[in-house]
């Protein structure tokens, strides 16, 4: 034992006039760090409900909940998380994995209220002291992510190499490219829910990163039985909606979707789809119109059991499909893919025969239990200008159809195409290959009323067009086309301001001191399409209702008003291919209810 | 087998240690000789709950049988049923004062069955949460065995000290107690604007502070007199046993993770082994309250030496179904109570097949401290066991 052992110990004693280090008020005086993982914030206008902060917690604090004036919508679940301060452990893997950034942390950590039930809460709806706090833990801007925010684009041909061929330009995707796409998917199923087909998306992504594509197309089929046609030309409205979307760039849905039709051979088709022995059930149903809504309701029919029959047009299969959307997007082979299985279920078709002048409706009706209707919009429409009836102007839907049935068609050496929607691209670039081949080079100016911001094609076709040497050229309105000791020389534009009124009717609004005139020797109109009903007559069209912009009125299941026609695809809703196939499947259930009701 | 330690305080203590290993002598309660008597599970001590039933024959130990299961939440069994993401705030749960041990090992086990290289800016980060949560460890831990024996004073100031760190913790990882920090792939943030000045400072305040634990603890008569040849742990028990970290180095032994096995960049940092050779619970707390010095210099290098900028975090694949491949390992790393690893097995999926923790606790506080309280006198008891500084959380996880 040394003094110092027994004297140094009271040297705390020094301390006793130092300043006290406790805070005399820590709730004012300590706010939390600026990072500090506090109460919870939701930005509920930001927030689609999408529920991936519910799929990670682990401790399963966070639930998806209706909320008052929050309405389920396109892209947005309607619902809200709610958090149970119960469960939760504030680690902010929520806030983390948020899809659009909405929700965070503030800095508040105090917090007190008799209420017990006050602990479970939605944020940003139930009013909390915190909710305006600026501070807390939010989403690291660019720091890390929980998944990758860039999708994997699938191999593109080059401009050059496809500019003057129909060949397709998307390749699919390989195996590791597929499975690093799929894997940036959260399984939200806000997709699902924006679908009009309703497909098992996330369903269908997990079984490419499980690599099972059996299952993989099992679960198209569901709801799909056009896969490889909608794997490349679907309006991808699930894309669209895609909760990766809202910060990142939105999974490639389309493109996954073909890859798992691509991988699987057709000869297996029957095997996988456990479609080799289907019981008839003795009754018979005729469709109207080969195309998206009428291939999806007799491939639904058929596994039913129904013998049915397509009547069609056109020499084959497809609809606009095929006379609409040209080969570089849609190759026939892969059409063929999808209709050849449909017509092996033991669908009959019966090629060339029109509807109403080859045989009636009433005629089906007598042959037939129920009859489907899906014969599409196949009437192009005019802008009504002066000149439109000139031989050198044509409608966009005419030409593609030409196109395909392999007829010769005029090609001008320089071409004005009036539309800014995706078959206004469609018709560009096709005329632009063919101008090509003809003259080797491209003259030709796509112009829309819109401007390039709000036109209504998908952006990549805007890009690929130019690239393949169209001058897409939008905001003008067409005033005239000049034609000059009958050859016409080209058309008078001017700027057009604004489309709609403040009523939200379609009234285009000009601005006649900015003019411009393109230069043409053709001008191709693509504004639109209208539907031909002519073969609905007689008594069926009289018991028909039509709504005021002469729609057939249908109820929830496609049926009309006449109780054995059931009518569906562009005719009713779209235009598009997954609306047609959404209709097609409806209404084959519909058509299945009614005819075992009866 | 405990004969050959020696006891200072007279040769009563050797006689009972000698009896209550003898299996000829079993401790006999029907006799009335014996008092049975629980420590615990609440006990002033910094051990939380985790209770010692003790045989008392007078004031001297003859039995100690440790019990757990006060804190069971199966944490094991959890992470089978939780995304390799889910497992992250789950596992700062075994072991509550120093949560970053285990965030470090699940994340370098999902690395590298999971085959991610950590960018370096993140394994600087690791290595400065690592370094600040040994520190307030051993802030509370070194003049907390004084308050085992009644001596609070240094312990305030030491918690005032340990707050000062968990400031910064709060302001680099958005929390105090459970950080939650290190993610597997990286780490959550970078450093804060004056964070490195803010650090310092409170760095500075701890070396004066290290100066009075001197003079309140290790210059204290009465600490030395009750700590000075109590419970001493053999040399050969360490390898018997299993002993790591400040208790292997007290008994001499050359023991420490960073330079045995460097991880993250320990091996660029310079420092040494901290050890004594007498094993006994003051050597066991002059190892931890040299370690507390180290710790502080190597804060101070790590900042030094540490980039301003960079990547936090690998990219990983998509965390919500993460599978990694088929595998094993066992990492490890140098906890403030010794050798802290993880087995991790992963069978292909997103979810963890096994991931098994390997703490020093086990051993400390049910093998040797079943050894080591026999013969101690019971007013010891609390001291003894919190110099193997156990946490009860990683016992029964």
């Amino acid at each position: 034992m040394i003094l110092k052992d027994i004297l140094s110990p009271f040297s705390g004693w020094r301390k006793v006039f130092n300043e006290p280090v406790a805070l005399k008020d820590p709730v004012n005086d300590r706010p939390g760090a600026p990072r500090y993982r506090g109460f919870h914030k939701n930005d509920i206008s930001a927030c689609i409900g999408c529920g991936t902060c519910e799929t990670i917690c682990e401790n399963a604090a966070i639930d998806l909940v209706p909320v008052e004036g929050i309405k389920t919508k396109d892209g947005d679940s309607g619902l809200r998380p709610r958090v149970d301060y119960g469960r939760c452990c504030w680690c902010a893997l929520c806030v983390d994995v948020c899809t659009t950034g909405s929700l965070s942390l503030s800095n508040a950590y105090i917090w007190v209220s008799e209420d017990s039930d006050d602990y479970r809460f939605t944020p940003g709806v139930d009013e909390k002291p915190w909710q305006n706090e600026p501070l807390g833990w939010k989403k690291p801007e660019g720091d890390y992510e929980f998944y990758p925010l860039n999708r994997v684009a699938p191999p593109h041909l080059h401009p050059e190499e496809r500019h003057d061929s129909f060949v397709e330009m998307v390749k699919g995707f390989s195996k590791e490219q597929a499975m690093s796409e799929a894997d940036r998917c959260v399984e939200c199923g806000i997709c699902t829910a924006t679908c009009p087909a309703h497909m098992g998306i996330p369903q269908y992504i997990k079984a490419i990163r499980n690599d099972d594509l059996e299952e993989g197309l099992r679960v198209l089929y569901d709801t799909n039985p056009l896969p490889e046609i909608c794997g490349r030309i679907c309006t991808h409205k699930c894309e669209t909606v895609c909760s990766i979307g809202h910060r990142g760039e939105p999974l490639s849905i389309r493109w996954l979707k073909r890859y798992i039709a691509d991988q699987n051979p057709s000869e297996k088709y029957k095997e996988i789809l456990n479609t080799g022995n289907i019981e008839p059930n003795g009754k018979n149903v005729a469709v109207v119109g080969a195309g998206p809504a009428g291939l999806s309701a007799a491939h639904y029919l058929a596994l039913m059991g129904y013998s049915v029959t397509i009547f069609e047009a056109l020499p084959e299969a497809g609809g606009m499909m095929r006379y609409g959307i040209p080969e570089y997007r849609l190759p026939y082979d892969q059409l063929d893919k999808d209709i050849n299985y449909i017509l092996s279920l033991g669908v009959a078709i019966r090629y060339n025969t029109r509807v109403g002048t080859d045989i009636s409706l009433e005629q089906l009706h007598s042959q037939y239990d129920a009859v489907f209707a899906g014969t599409g919009l196949h009437q192009g429409r005019s802008t009504r200008i002066e000149g439109t009836n000139h031989p050198h102007v044509y409608q966009s839907i005419e030409l593609l159809r030409k196109i395909t049935l392999g007829e010769e068609i005029h090609v001008a050496e320089k071409i004005v195409v009036i539309g800014g929607g995706n078959v206004a691209m469609d018709i560009t670039r096709s005329l632009a290959r063919l101008q090509r081949q003809k003259y080797g080079k491209v003259q030709i100016i796509t112009t829309s009323l819109e401007t390039e911001e709000k036109m209504p094609a998908d952006r990549e076709e805007v890009v690929e067009a130019r690239e393949e040497g169209a001058t897409v050229n939008p905001g003008w309105a067409p005033q005239k086309i000049e034609i000059v000791d009958g050859a016409l020389k080209g058309l008078h534009v001017v700027q057009c301001m604004s489309l709609f009124d403040s009523t939200g009717k379609f009234n285009p609004q000009c601005n006649m001191d900015v003019a411009n005139f393109f230069e043409a020797d053709m001008v191709v109109e693509s504004i639109g399409q209208g539907m031909d009903i002519s073969y609905l007559e007689g008594n069926v069209k009289d018991q028909l209702t039509f709504d005021p912009r002469g729609r057939i009125v249908v109820n929830a299941q496609f049926q009309s008003s006449v109780p054995w026609l059931f009518v569906g695809g562009d005719i009713i809703q779209g235009p598009d291919v997954i609306h047609g196939i959404a209709n097609g499947h409806t209404a084959a259930k519909g058509i299945d209810q009614y005819l075992t009701s009866i | 087998m405990n004969k050959k330690v020696s006891h200072p305080f007279g040769p009563q203590k050797d006689s009972i240690a000698h009896r209550a290993t003898n299996e000829a002598e079993p401790v006999d309660l029907s006799s009335h000789k014996y008092l049975k008597m629980w420590q615990g599970p609440n006990h002033p001590g910094i051990t939380g709950n985790m209770s010692l039933e003790l045989t008392i024959d007078g004031d001297e130990v003859v039995e100690s049988k440790t019990h757990v299961g006060y804190l069971h939440r199966g944490f094991e069994k959890l992470f089978e049923r939780r995304r390799y993401i889910q497992c992250f705030p789950t596992c700062v749960r075994m072991c509550v004062p120093e949560p970053d041990t285990n965030e470090y090992n699940l994340a370098r086990g999902t690395e590298e069955l999971g085959n991610i290289e950590v960018p370096e800016m993140a394994n600087w980060l690791r290595m400065l949460v690592l370094e600040m949560a040994r520190l307030q460890v051993l802030l509370r831990m070194v003049p907390g065995q004084a308050g085992t024996m009644g001596s609070g004073l240094a312990m305030q100031w030491g918690m005032y000290h340990r707050e000062l760190i968990l400031d910064r913790m709060e302001e680099l990882t958005g929390a105090r107690i459970y950080h939650m920090y290190i993610l597997p792939g990286g780490v959550r943030g970078l450093l804060p604007d004056g964070f490195k000045d803010r650090l310092e400072e409170n760095l500075s305040k701890i070396d004066d502070y290290i100066n009075d634990v001197d003079r309140l603890i290790f210059n204290n008569y009465v600490f030395k007199k009750r700590t000075v040849g109590t419970a001493v742990i053999p040399r050969d028990w360490v390898d018997q046993y299993g002993i790591t970290g400040p208790v292997a180095r007290a008994a001499g032994v050359k023991r420490d993770v960073r330079k045995d096995y460097p991880y993250l960049y320990y091996n660029q940092l310079d420092f040494d082994y901290n050890t004594t050779t007498d094993s006994d619970v003051f050597s066991r707390f002059m190892v931890r309250r040299l370690d507390l010095e180290t710790t502080v210099d190597l804060l101070r290098q790590i900042m030094a030496k540490m980039p301003e900028k960079g990547d936090i975090k690998a990219p990983t694949p998509n965390v919500l179904h993460w599978k990694i491949p088929r595998g094993e390992t066992y990492v490890r790393c140098e906890s403030s109570r010794g050798e802290y690893g993880f087995y991790m097995v992963a069978d292909g999926t997103e979810y963890p097949r096994r991931i098994n923790l390997r703490g020093p606790s086990y051993t400390h506080a049910i093998s040797v401290l079943e050894k080591l309280l026999v013969g101690a006198n019971i007013s010891d008891v609390s001291a003894i066991m919190v110099s193997l500084a156990t946490c009860p959380p990683e016992i029964e996880r």
